[in-house]
């Protein structure tokens, strides 16, 4: 059994929230950088372009990137053999993102309440998802999410009958839909079985694995790789003002699912996809 | 083509405006979002007026992120426009000549632009750090208890749009997808 104080979870969140929004990760980077070179439309690669000097000066002079900094999801994976002690796992978790977003100066974009909409002021509470894996360490996830690209994710619950065609349908619904509202370039993250829960959260967490890589599974690599190039024939394109890139990614989680159903989850993310991956 | 403009912005040059144009603004600007809109729209509803006279001018559908010391905003790109899409047109009808965000507009929204011959510019979504440098001050001048969505006046300088739909009705979202669907 391994100890692990609260505090040290505290001090990576804090942490890892103000570096996701300041900070590019590597895989958007390169997939940044591979999109700028290639697209074709003269505003689309202006717009890349502009995206680029953005990045540099968020760095530089430690403006976020985007001024929607998000809702701070976080996924801990805890190990079966780590004792967690010092305090309450969750309001540890809640005050590193309070730490992180009061201290790095970052948007508080959190009401208390979705009807009566008073802000938090400090972007509390986190979404967290918590699973217990094999092993003694933790493993954090920080994935701050903006609602531009947020709104225009989906759930379908297609009949079994609509078969893969039914999932292509689905996700380029969804990202016709999103157009220039997800501000794209984007990265769709897609879950395909499981329960109506399931295949969101299936698709949100996709947005975590990296970009440029691909499912296990043959058939989902197939349509990750097939889904990837029919959006980007859509010619939504940087800004949604027409190009030849509109996503970045397509990465697709499967789980098995009922004889009655076959649920398809699209979350739908923007060009900064924050992700940072820790084990503690 | 590339323009240069001021603001406010009268009609008198909105109406010049085509889709596809690229224009750099310098002047002053406000900003408002969801919750300053339906304040504005509760305030109209009840006969009163609005916290600033919007004839001619350019709302900005942004939120910032709070300014490190010395600065006058942190970061500040657009938002999605449609969220406002049911309180446009009135604010259109009542002068307001400039809409600045990103994303599609409904029907209602493109149709009083045509009415009042104004204009919808998108800037980058998610270019906010640059943005920020095209801001050279910002004062909280209304709605102050809201935070990031309070009413602030933004003077800008060269600030980068690109004109979405113009008053004759064009909607460069609807053409240019067009220009590269295989």
């Amino acid at each position: 059994m391994r100890t692990i104080d609260v505090n040290e979870i505290t001090k990576n969140i804090k942490e890892m929230c103000i570096e996701a929004n300041h900070y590019l990760s590597k895989d958007m980077d390169i997939a940044m950088k591979k999109a700028t070179e290639s697209e074709e439309a003269p505003l689309g690669k202006q717009i890349l372009n502009q995206l680029q000097e953005n990045l540099k000066i968020a760095v530089e002079d430690m403006i976020p990137i985007c001024q929607d900094t998000g809702m701070a999801v976080i996924f801990l994976e805890v190990g079966q053999d780590v004792h967690i002690e010092g305090g309450d796992l969750e309001k540890a978790i809640n005050e590193g993102v309070r730490q992180g977003y009061v201290e790095g100066f970052l948007r508080k974009s959190v009401v208390g309440d979705p009807i009566i909409r008073k802000n938090t002021k400090d972007n509390t509470p986190a979404v967290i998802h918590y699973s217990i894996v094999k092993g003694d360490k933790v493993k954090i996830k920080v994935a701050p999410k903006g609602f531009g690209s947020e709104n225009m994710s989906r759930v379908f619950m297609l009949k079994p009958a609509d078969g893969i065609e039914g999932v292509k349908n689905a996700i380029l619904t969804a990202v016709k839909d999103a157009g220039p509202n997800a501000c794209p370039p984007m990265v769709v993250g897609v879950g395909v079985g499981g329960t109506f829960e399931k295949c969101a959260l299936m698709a949100k967490e996709a947005l975590t694995r990296e970009v440029g890589t691909h499912s296990d599974i043959p058939w989902v690599k197939d349509l990750e790789e097939e889904m990837l190039e029919e959006i980007n024939n859509l010619g939504i394109g940087p800004g949604g003002l027409g190009g030849t890139t509109t996503a970045l990614a397509v990465n697709v989680n499967t789980y098995p699912t009922h004889i009655a159903g076959l649920p398809v989850g699209i979350n739908i993310c923007c060009h900064v996809n924050r992700h940072i991956i820790r084990e503690v | 083509m590339d323009k240069h403009i001021t603001a406010p912005i009268t009609k008198e040059v909105s109406r010049t405006l085509c889709a596809g144009d690229y224009i750099y603004i310098t002047g002053t600007i406000y900003t408002a979002r969801d919750a300053a809109h339906k304040r504005m729209d509760e305030a109209l509803a009840k006969g009163e007026s609005l916290p600033i006279d919007i004839v001619d001018q350019a709302i900005y559908y942004m939120g910032p992120s709070l300014a490190r010391e010395g600065r006058p905003i942190g970061s500040a790109g657009p938002t999605t426009a449609s969220r406002m899409d049911r309180y446009a047109p009135k604010l259109l009808d009542l002068g307001l000549t400039a809409m600045i965000g990103k994303g599609k507009r409904s029907p209602e929204v493109l149709d009083a632009i045509v009415r009042n011959g104004s204009v919808y510019l998108a800037a980058v979504g998610g270019a906010g750090a640059l943005l920020s440098k095209c801001i050279k001050s910002s004062e909280v001048v209304a709605y102050d208890d809201l935070g990031t969505e309070a009413i602030r006046k933004l003077e800008v300088e060269n600030f980068p749009v690109i004109v979405v739909a113009d008053c004759e009705g064009n909607n460069l979202y609807e053409t240019a997808i067009k220009e590269y669907q295989r």
